[in-house]
C-alpha cells in the first residue's frame, strides 16, 4: 500500500441515502478471482443512463464521492471498495457507512469521512469546479471558504493508512499471543477433524 | 469483576486474544466459512507473502453462489464461473482446507450447512467472507460477515481485529398467529428501525415470540440482521439449541456433549445487563410482512397500502420513496395486495430450510401453480434435498408446476443465471431486495415462504391467511 498522502479535488456528489453495494458493484461481476477490472462496472447499472454523474466530465478526474447516509450497506464484497479505488476515489464522504464497508475501505486506502448533517448538507451546494481538501494526519477536511471540519478515523487505521502498511503484518507479530490463547482455551476451539 | 453482561459481550471476552492501547482488540475465531466469490483473492495474497492457513481444521469451505442449480451431472457453461469453482478446489486442496463442493453429498448454502452439520455452536465466533454470517447468532454465537481482507487475515492468523459493537436488544412479544412466520419478524424489524438502524450494533433477540421459534426460524430472523445494518444477530441458547445439535456430525458427543452445554448455559445475558438500545415487536398483532421498494427495510403489512411519498417532509427520505416506486413501477397509496407476479422463488440462506420447504409444500399441495408464474423453489443444501425427498416434497411442487432444483444461492443473488428479466416481478423468500439484486431490472417483493406460496398459487400478492 501506497502512504495516504493529502490531497485536494473535485466531489462527486450522489445525493441518495442507503446506496448498497448491489448499486456500487452488482453481483455478476463478482465471478472475477482477481482484484483488477472491477473499476469499469463501478455503478454499471446506474451507468445505462447518459445523464448519470460517471458519465458526465463532473463524474471523470474526481477523487472524493460524496454520498447520502449508510453508504455501502449490503453484502460484505470488499469489490465494492476496489472497484471505487481503481475507478480513482480516495474518500468517500458520508452522514453514516456501512460497517463492512467502512473496514473494507480502510483497508484499501479509501476513507470514508463521516461528517455532520449541516456540513453534508453545505457540501451538496457547493458549485461544481469547488475543490475539498482532505488532510488524514489532522483528519481535517478543508472547505473552499476554508472552513475547516474534523472527521474521525480510528487511530490504528490512521497510522496503517499514513505509513501504508497493512494489518496483516502487524497481526502476524501478535503470534506468541494467538498461541498462547490456542493453548489456553484448547476445550472450547473444536477442530474439525 | 465485570458487571452484569449481555450475550455478545460475553463471547467477545472469551475470544479476546489480546487488547492493546490504540489499537483494536485481536478476537480469535473458531469457525471460519469460506466460499468460492470472496475468498479467491485471499488465498492470492497468502501465495504472494509465503503463508499457510493457520487452523484449516477450523476451516470449512463449500461452494454455493455461482453454481447453477441444474443437474450437477451437467459441466458449468459459464467459463468464468466455472473458474471460480475450480479456483476454490485448487485453493483447499492446495492449503489443506475441507471442502464441500460441487459433487460433495454436503454441498450447499455456506449459511445452511454450518448449522446442519453441528459446525456453529453457542458462543463461538464465526466468521465468513459473507454478510449473513449473522445467521449463524441464532445458536448464540457472534457471527459476521467480513471482506476478503479479513478472510486473508483469518485464514493467516485465525484472528481479526476488531472494535466491539454497541448492544441492541430487540425484544419480540407475544405469539405469532396463523401465517405469521419468522420472517414476518425480521421483515417488520427491518420497518421498523430501517436499513440503517442497527449500524454499529449487534441485535440480541429475545422474548417469548423468539423463545417459541424453532432453530431454524431463529435462523430465518437472525440471517437478516444484516439487512437492519447490524452486523449480527443474537438469539440466547436455550434447549431448542441443545436439542437441534445434539447428535450432529461436527457436535461434541458424551462427556465432551455435557461439558459444552454446562459451558454454554452461562451464555445468556446477566439480569440487570444494560444494552445501548432496546426496540419491542408485538408478536400478537404481527401480521405477513411484505417489502414494496428497493431496500428490505421498505416493508408493510400485507394488507397496507403502498407509502406516498407526498408525505414524508425529509427530501432524501421522499426522494428515496420516489425513485423506488419508479423503479419497482408502483402507484403511491394503492394496496400492494392484488399486485401482479411473474416469479416466485423459494429459496436463500434465508428460506431455503427443510421447515420453509415443507410450509411452502403445505400450501401448494394438491393445487396447481398459477399459469402466469414461474415457480423456483431451491433446497439450501444436500442435507436439506434429501430430507426433503425423504418426505415427499419434492413430488408436491413438481405436481402442482413449481421447478425443483439443486441446492446453491440461485435467484438470490442471481451470479448462476438464474434470474429475472427487466421489468418481472418477484415473491421472494430470499434477503434482498436492492435494484438488479435478482437480475437486472427485475423487481422483487421480499415475503416468508407461506406469502410466497400464496402468490404462487394466485399470480398476485396474497394474505396467506386467506387461504389457510
Amino acid at each position: 500500500m501506497q502512504p495516504y498522502l493529502p490531497f485536494e479535488s473535485r466531489l462527486v456528489p450522489l445525493p441518495m441515502n442507503n446506496i448498497d453495494t448491489d448499486q456500487i458493484i452488482p453481483a455478476r461481476f463478482l465471478k472475477t478471482t482477481s482484484k483488477e477490472g472491477l473499476d469499469k462496472n463501478l455503478f454499471c447499472d446506474w451507468r445505462q443512463d447518459p445523464n448519470f454523474i460517471l458519465n458526465t466530465p463532473r463524474g471523470q478526474n474526481a477523487q472524493i464521492l460524496l454520498a447520502g447516509d449508510n453508504f455501502g450497506c449490503g453484502s460484505s464484497r470488499e469489490h465494492a471498495p476496489w472497484a471505487l479505488t481503481q475507478f480513482g476515489f480516495r474518500a468517500v464522504i458520508s452522514t453514516s457507512f456501512a460497517d463492512i464497508f467502512k473496514q473494507n475501505s480502510l483497508k484499501n486506502s479509501l476513507v470514508p469521512i463521516v461528517v455532520p448533517a449541516d456540513v453534508h448538507a453545505k457540501l451538496f451546494t457547493l458549485p461544481e469546479d469547488a475543490k475539498v481538501k482532505v488532510d488524514l494526519a489532522s483528519q481535517t477536511l478543508t472547505l473552499p471558504d476554508g472552513q475547516q471540519v474534523e472527521f474521525p478515523v480510528d487511530s490504528f487505521s490512521k497510522t496503517c493508512l499514513l505509513e501504508g502498511i497493512d494489518e496483516l503484518g502487524w497481526i502476524l507479530k501478535q503470534e506468541p499471543f494467538i498461541a498462547a490463547f490456542e493453548a489456553s482455551h484448547s476445550a472450547s476451539i473444536n477442530t474439525l477433524v | 469483576m465485570p458487571g452484569p453482561l449481555t450475550l455478545s459481550q460475553k463471547v467477545w471476552a472469551n475470544h479476546l486474544v489480546r487488547e492493546e492501547a490504540g489499537a483494536p482488540s485481536l478476537i480469535y475465531v473458531d469457525l471460519h466459512l469460506v466460499h468460492e466469490v470472496t475468498s479467491p483473492q485471499a488465498f492470492s495474497g497468502l501465495r504472494e507473502r509465503g503463508l499457510k492457513v493457520r487452523r484449516p481444521d477450523l476451516t470449512i469451505a463449500t461452494t454455493d453462489h455461482s453454481i447453477p442449480t441444474t443437474d450437477r451431472s451437467l459441466p458449468i457453461l459459464d467459463p468464468i464461473a466455472a473458474n471460480q469453482v475450480a479456483q476454490l478446489a485448487t485453493n483447499c486442496q492446495e492449503f489443506g482446507i475441507t471442502h464441500y463442493g460441487v459433487h460433495s453429498e454436503h454441498q450447499g448454502i455456506v449459511h445452511v450447512i454450518g448449522p446442519e452439520l453441528g459446525l456453529t455452536q453457542p458462543g463461538m465466533t464465526v466468521v465468513c467472507g459473507d454478510s449473513h454470517t449473522a445467521t449463524h447468532g441464532a445458536f448464540g454465537a457472534l457471527a459476521f460477515g467480513i471482506g476478503t481482507s479479513e478472510v486473508q487475515n483469518v485464514l493467516a492468523t485465525q484472528t481479526l481485529l476488531q472494535r466491539p459493537s454497541k448492544t441492541f436488544k430487540v425484544q419480540v412479544d407475544g405469539t405469532l398467529k396463523p401465517g405469521v412466520t419468522a420472517k414476518d419478524i425480521i421483515l417488520a424489524l427491518c420497518a421498523k428501525v430501517g436499513i440503517g438502524g442497527g449500524t454499529g450494533s449487534v441485535f440480541e433477540y429475545t422474548g417469548a415470540a423468539i423463545r417459541a421459534l424453532s432453530m431454524e426460524g431463529r435462523m430465518t430472523v437472525s440471517n437478516m440482521s444484516i439487512e437492519a445494518g447490524a452486523r449480527a444477530g443474537m438469539v440466547a441458547p436455550d434447549d431448542t439449541t441443545f436439542e437441534y445439535l445434539h447428535g450432529r456430525h461436527f457436535a461434541p458427543m458424551g462427556a465432551d456433549w455435557d461439558a459444552a452445554v454446562a459451558r454454554w448455559k452461562k451464555l445468556p445475558t446477566d439480569e440487570g445487563a444494560v444494552f445501548d438500545q432496546e426496540v419491542t415487536i408485538d408478536g400478537d398483532s404481527l401480521a405477513p410482512m411484505i417489502t414494496w421498494g428497493t431496500n428490505p427495510g421498505m416493508g408493510v403489512s400485507i394488507n397496507q397500502a403502498i407509502p406516498d411519498p407526498s408525505t414524508i417532509s425529509d427530501a432524501l427520505e421522499r426522494d428515496a420513496i420516489e425513485k423506488a416506486l419508479i423503479y419497482m413501477g408502483l402507484e403511491a397509496g394503492k394496496p400492494i395486495a392484488g399486485h401482479p407476479v411473474n416469479v416466485v422463488f423459494i429459496g436463500s440462506c434465508t428460506n431455503s430450510r427443510i421447515s420453509d420447504l415443507r410450509a411452502a409444500a403445505a400450501i401448494i399441495k394438491g393445487r396447481k401453480v398459477n399459469p402466469n408464474v414461474r415457480v423456483m423453489v431451491v433446497p439450501g443444501s444436500m442435507d436439506v434435498k434429501r430430507q426433503a425427498i425423504a418426505e415427499g416434497l419434492p413430488e408436491i411442487f413438481r405436481a402442482a408446476g413449481c421447478d425443483y432444483r439443486e441446492p446453491g444461492c440461485s435467484m438470490c443473488i442471481a451470479m448462476n443465471g438464474d434470474q429475472l428479466q427487466p421489468g418481472e416481478y418477484s415473491v421472494s423468500t430470499s434477503n434482498r431486495n436492492f435494484e438488479g439484486r435478482q437480475g437486472k431490472g427485475g423487481r422483487t417483493f421480499l415475503a416468508s415462504p407461506l406469502t410466497a406460496a400464496a402468490a404462487a398459487l394466485t399470480g398476485v400478492v396474497t394474505d396467506v391467511r386467506t387461504i389457510l
